[in-house]
């Protein structure tokens, strides 16, 4: 579909201190939103061009971003999302799965529906051409290094798809020669998203060989026979995994366990667990700022102020964004996603994931 | 805080009225009438923040529209001023759209009414308004003091900002003469009687702020309302170069009428007869129902019909305002029967009426308060009272 974004001679010129002063304290793009949401000098916004349906569960969105800087990614990052529904936008974190540097300066994400995944089974569900999102900048250290490797291993799981899915297509449109494995496991074959397209590129180069297991269909899980049968050596190949825990704690083993743990790359998919004591579930929070006291039920801070009516700046939910550190001024946290116990006073803490052990208090 | 694991059911309550002694003026609750008020309460709370979505966050946006829309249309029209009736109508459009600004979008965006949209444009941690005072610093001033500390004499600096004698507690003093003409000065030039009283100036005097402090805020408050007179005063008038004065004194007028209305409603909501003020002595160790007495009892209505309510940011529901500063203020409205029907309950004064009423007590109380206090009736009988005991 056809997007009306402001050229970028345009924004800059209506960004200037003469303008900005003149719509001050609201600022230019405040007003021309008023008119267009995508007629803005920030840079957040995006618009949804194309929707294609991959599988039951899975969606591809392309995204024309109003600030085309935007469009430029390594492959294997993600953006935050923020998507509108009922009045509340709702931010999460989506792998970016198309190849890096395409012409058009459009992005796709590819967004899988999940039972308790809130926005991804609504974006499934609703989302059409013309939405207007907001999108950070693309960001993560999931990145294929721009020496690209003789032999690279992809290793994914499910929804983890989408960032290798990205590298791999950098790799096919720059015609990149070295050798690729590309390994995913899904749960059945109607489950397998972009299965097209890895079909052909297997057919296509030589180079790439694309396997997926189906593991609901008697396929096998990773293991360091799967490895040898596809003749990967992991002391000699630079490898990437990203998926449910299980598979990237699988792939952490392996390769640690032959002592090439720096050659592996993992980024979970999936907030992680929290593992905590029933007798730490206990004390009050005190939400400082706010005047509110609470006792502690053992979820993490963020939920517990949502709880008690307040509304924090927050963002992905488990722990990559740092739209939601808050001033912790005393108490035992835990850090769910290091599983790492912190007592310090005064320390600012990612309360998406942070659980209260005990007695709190917060500058909220 | 307590909750109640169903909000929508409502909390049940006895109703019995209670008639709880009245000394100067304060009904003296129990504690356990003070813990039940505080139940009922949280209970409204808890239920209208379960019930926040798209109807709240159609309603704000609707409201910046029709803001925006008028302050384009206002600023128009001014430039269309050599012809004069263009010129009333772009100071009254300009007028009303500074108050829509500064009230019901602004001050209720500010309390953080609409943070739950996670729209950084409507989010109390950005939104900053078209008037002389930083957002920042009147967060701190309106939100933390303000509202935490309302009507304790000494801790509350909104009684009289500083300026004016609005409380017996402030000892009398011939400069106090002049409090009918400080408060017309206030009136007019308020906004930047707002940004000021946030420099706590007579916390210098008294030390307990520093001199450095007060300069950094005093570098904000410049920065800010320099910003806002180059815009209106420099600018834009500029802009119109044959007509500049029109749209100089139209900007002005316009900034003119919405400092007269925000402190005429503003006053009306803590300053009418029968509002009380507290001491710090009053409110040592009080619970969570003692604070939502206090507001109760520290604030006061104005009646009117749906525009007057918007166009006074609903502070005309300055009592549900002060029990839940951070619930969408278009639904005070709503609440306020509830409230009423509880203060009526509990045998607590709801204190409300026309603007006129209630204005009219306020400025009685501005020239009263300028002369020596007379002994009241009600203080007279106190001490023959004790006497007699």
């Amino acid at each position: 579909m056809a997007v009306t974004t402001l050229s970028p001679r345009l924004r800059k010129a209506l960004g200037n201190p003469f303008f900005e002063a003149l719509a001050a304290p609201h600022g230019v793009s405040h007003w021309l939103e008023q008119v267009n949401l995508t007629w803005t000098i920030r840079s957040d916004r995006a618009i949804v061009t194309d929707v294609r349906h991959q599988t039951a569960d899975a969606v591809t969105l392309t995204l024309a971003p109003v600030d085309d800087g935007k469009a430029q990614f390594l492959p294997g990052q993600y953006l935050q999302v923020g998507v509108e529904i009922e009045g509340v936008t709702h931010t999460r974190c989506f792998s970016i799965s198309c190849a890096a540097g395409r012409a058009d300066r459009r992005l796709e994400i590819t967004v899988k529906r999940h039972d308790d995944g809130f926005v991804s089974s609504w974006l499934k569900a609703h989302a059409e051409p013309g939405l207007v999102l907001t999108i950070s900048d693309p960001a993560g250290d999931f990145t294929l290094p721009s020496a690209r490797p003789a032999h690279l291993v992809l290793v994914s799981g499910g929804s983890g798809i989408t960032p290798v899915m990205s590298m791999l297509r950098t790799l096919v449109a720059e015609e990149h020669a070295g050798r690729v494995t590309f390994l995913h496991f899904a749960r059945t074959a109607d489950e397998l998203i972009f299965a097209d397209e890895l079909a052909l590129i297997d057919v296509d180069h030589d180079n790439v060989n694309v396997v997926t297991v189906f593991t609901r269909e008697g396929g096998a899980h990773l293991s360091p026979a799967m490895l040898a049968e596809l003749d990967i050596d992991p002391a000699a190949a630079l490898a990437f995994a990203c998926g449910p825990r299980d598979l990237v704690d699988a792939a952490i083993e392996i390769w640690s366990g032959a002592g090439n743990e720096d050659r592996l790359f993992v980024e979970y998919f999936q907030p992680p667990a929290v593992d905590l004591d029933a007798d730490e579930a206990s004390g009050a929070i005190t939400f400082a700022a706010s005047g509110i006291t609470v006792e502690n039920d053992g979820r993490t801070l963020l939920e517990q102020a949502e709880a008690a009516g307040l509304a924090p700046a927050s963002g992905c939910r488990m722990g990559i964004c740092h739209t939601c550190p808050r001033r912790k001024t005393s108490g035992t946290v835990l850090d769910a996603v290091t599983g790492t116990r912190s007592a310090t006073a005064d320390e600012e803490i990612r309360i998406c994931v942070s659980v209260p052990c005990g007695d709190v208090e917060l500058d909220l | 805080m307590t909750t109640n694991p169903n909000p929508t059911k409502p909390v049940p309550t006895s109703h019995r009225i209670i008639k709880a002694p009245i000394i100067d003026g304060k009904p003296q609750l129990t504690e356990s009438q003070l813990e039940a008020l505080g139940r009922e309460l949280d209970a409204i709370r808890e239920r209208e923040l379960a019930d926040l979505g798209e109807i709240d966050a159609a309603y704000i946006r609707r409201l910046v529209r029709i803001q925006r829309g008028l302050e384009v249309g206002g600023r128009a029209s001014l430039f269309l001023s050599f012809v004069p009736p263009f010129w009333f109508l772009g100071a009254a459009a300009l007028g009303v759209a500074k108050i829509l600004d500064n009230m019901e979008i602004g001050h209720n965006v500010m309390h953080g009414q609409y943070d739950w949209m996670q729209d950084p444009a409507l989010h109390s941690a950005n939104f900053e308004w078209d008037t002389a005072s930083p957002a920042e610093q009147w967060k701190h001033s309106h939100n933390y003091l303000h509202h935490t500390f309302t009507n304790i004499i000494g801790k509350d600096r909104d009684i009289g900002y500083g300026v004016l004698r609005m409380d017996e507690s402030t000892k009398w003093h011939p400069v106090w003469l002049g409090n009918p003409i400080y408060a017309l000065l206030l009136a007019t030039f308020f906004e930047y009687g707002v940004a000021l009283h946030d420099l706590e100036v007579e916390n210098i005097r008294t030390g307990d702020k520093s001199i450095e402090e007060a300069k950094d805020l005093g570098r904000v408050i410049a920065r800010k309302s320099g910003s806002q007179a180059l815009k209106d005063y420099v600018l834009f008038p500029l802009l119109a170069f044959p007509i500049f004065p029109l749209v100089l004194a139209g900007n002005f007028t316009a900034n003119i009428i919405r400092n007269l209305w925000a402190f005429m409603i503003i006053f009306c909501g803590h300053f009418p007869d029968g509002v009380a003020t507290f001491t710090e002595e009053e409110v040592a160790n009080e619970t969570r129902g003692g604070w939502y007495l206090r507001q109760m009892l520290g604030s006061a209505n104005l009646t009117g019909g749906k525009l007057f309510h918007i166009m006074s940011g609903n502070l005309s529901h300055q009592i549900e305002h002060h029990l839940f500063p951070d619930i969408p203020a278009r639904r005070y409205q709503h609440i306020a029967p509830e409230v009423r029907e509880i203060c009526e309950r509990y045998g607590l004064e709801y204190n409300t009426g026309p603007l006129r009423k209630q204005f009219g007590t306020v400025i009685r109380k501005i020239f009263r308060l300028a002369l020596p206090d007379r002994r009241s009736g009600r203080a007279r009988a106190r001490e023959v009272s004790t006497a007699a005991a």
